[in-house]
């Protein structure tokens, strides 16, 4: 072959709108997996203030917890967390061979959504209590 | 479009045939100047490219207004694209029935067949958007290369082993049959791998395809244990079931509505039980 074209990643993420549920299931569940590793560094080193002592610990987690960008963090979290696991769920099932049909992947999808949406929701009010 | 000048000696059959090749190119230049396509024409944009040609050598999109007719497909809008506008445009078809697999294209953003397509069952049947299949060198316009598909097909030996020593007439049950049944509808059309993230990030993956071939024979209770044994060797490499990331874009895509997926994952639970079995 004298010569061709290589379309490189304009596939990919340039097509986004058209990903099905399957594709957006995937790309969410990577996602959220980045940020669940991302903040394991953050809760180690929030801990880690125990190091300097009782006093160092409990001063360095009210300061942070009074600020409201820390709650919203958080709610953010528990979102990210909640899907991870549900969907997590959801893909040990289709291991299992249980719900692998088109249809019946794309609705545990959106069910994994829907409960998650609901479980932040129902969990606010905690989060931004006392602010 | 010929730039010989037609031969005047009228007993030159040759020359005869330059002429009238000449005419229709003419009508078909005029009716292009002046397409009668109606109101509701589709738009068609058409992904160009053709390393030989100057202008086409920076991929770009062209547009053709094709004449809506009831139950137009995608494959027809092109091929009438190419005989009246451009006779340049280059694509793969030949069964125009969904069987042959040759016209696999990228349209409005989804791997389907032109021939299977029906330009009404689009989600915008305005603007029809063809491109040639992501994840494959183009080579011109919408035809791809497909080395690599076949490749990976051929790496799974797809092909039937009998037994050695069969005793006579080898017969499948009706409940193996149903079995298999789907796997054996793959027409080879490379929809599903184009569609798969994950083999377009590993060019040693085998693909769906590929791995639905295997499945095919994995599970033909007429090939002997050995056979399934080194079956499975191929399968359960690392470049094999193992990379599916269960993205289901594959069995989204079939167009003879393979259950990938699930065929995959059921050739991973295999390989876990083969390898755990210690009896
Ligand atoms: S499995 Fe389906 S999409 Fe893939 S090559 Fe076969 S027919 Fe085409
Ligand atoms: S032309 Fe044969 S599958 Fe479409």
């Amino acid at each position: 072959m004298s010569q061709s074209h290589n379309r490189g990643l304009v596939e990919d993420f340039g097509r986004w709108r058209e990903f099905s549920a399957g594709m957006w299931a995937w790309v969410f569940h990577k996602f959220t997996g980045w940020v669940l590793i991302g903040y394991l560094f953050t809760h180690i080193a929030v801990l880690s203030s125990a190091l300097n002592g009782d006093a160092a610990y409990t001063q360095t987690l009210q300061g942070l917890e009074q600020l409201a960008v820390v709650r919203v963090l958080e709610v953010g979290l528990l979102a990210v967390a909640a899907f991870h696991i549900l969907n997590g769920i959801r893909l040990l099932f289709i291991d299992l061979g249980v719900g692998t049909a088109l249809d019946t992947q794309e609705k545990s999808f959106y069910a994994s959504l829907i409960l998650t949406g609901i479980i932040v929701v129902v969990s606010v009010p905690v989060f931004l209590e006392g602010l | 479009m010929s730039t010989q000048t037609p031969d005047t000696d009228d007993s030159d059959p040759q020359a005869e045939r330059m002429a009238r090749k000449d005419e229709r190119a003419a009508e078909r230049e005029e009716a292009a100047s002046t397409p009668d396509v109606g109101d509701d024409a589709i738009t068609l944009k058409v992904f160009r490219y053709d390393p030989e040609v100057a202008d086409k050598q920076e991929p770009r999109f062209d547009t053709f207004h094709v004449p809506r007719e009831p139950g137009i497909t995608v494959l027809d809008a092109l091929i009438y694209a190419r005989d009246t506008y451009d006779s340049s445009l280059t694509f793969r078809h030949s069964c125009r029935q969904a069987v042959c697999g040759s016209d696999a294209l990228f349209i409005n953003g989804s791997q389907r067949l032109g021939c299977q397509t029906q330009i009404a069952d689009l989600n915008d049947s305005e603007t029809v958007r063809v491109e040639p299949l992501p994840h494959r060198e183009v080579v011109k316009d919408l035809v791809v290369d497909m080395d690599h598909f076949y490749d990976q097909m051929d790496a799974v030996e797809p092909y039937f082993s009998p037994k050695e020593d069969p005793d006579g007439e080898q017969l499948q049950s009706r409940e193996n049959r149903e079995k298999i049944k789907m796997s054996t509808r793959c027409i080879w059309c490379g929809a599903c791998m184009s569609s798969c993230n994950v083999a377009a990030g590993d060019n040693e993956y085998l693909g769906p395809a590929a791995i639905n071939k295997a499945y095919r024979f994995y599970f033909d209770e007429r090939e002997g244990e050995d056979r399934q044994e080194e079956r499975l060797r191929i399968i359960e490499q690392e470049h094999g079931v193992w990379r599916c990331q269960t993205q289901f874009s594959c069995t989204t895509v079939c167009p003879k509505d393979i259950p990938l997926t699930e065929h995959i994952q059921e050739l991973k639970r295999e390989a876990v039980k083969q390898n755990l079995k210690f009896w």
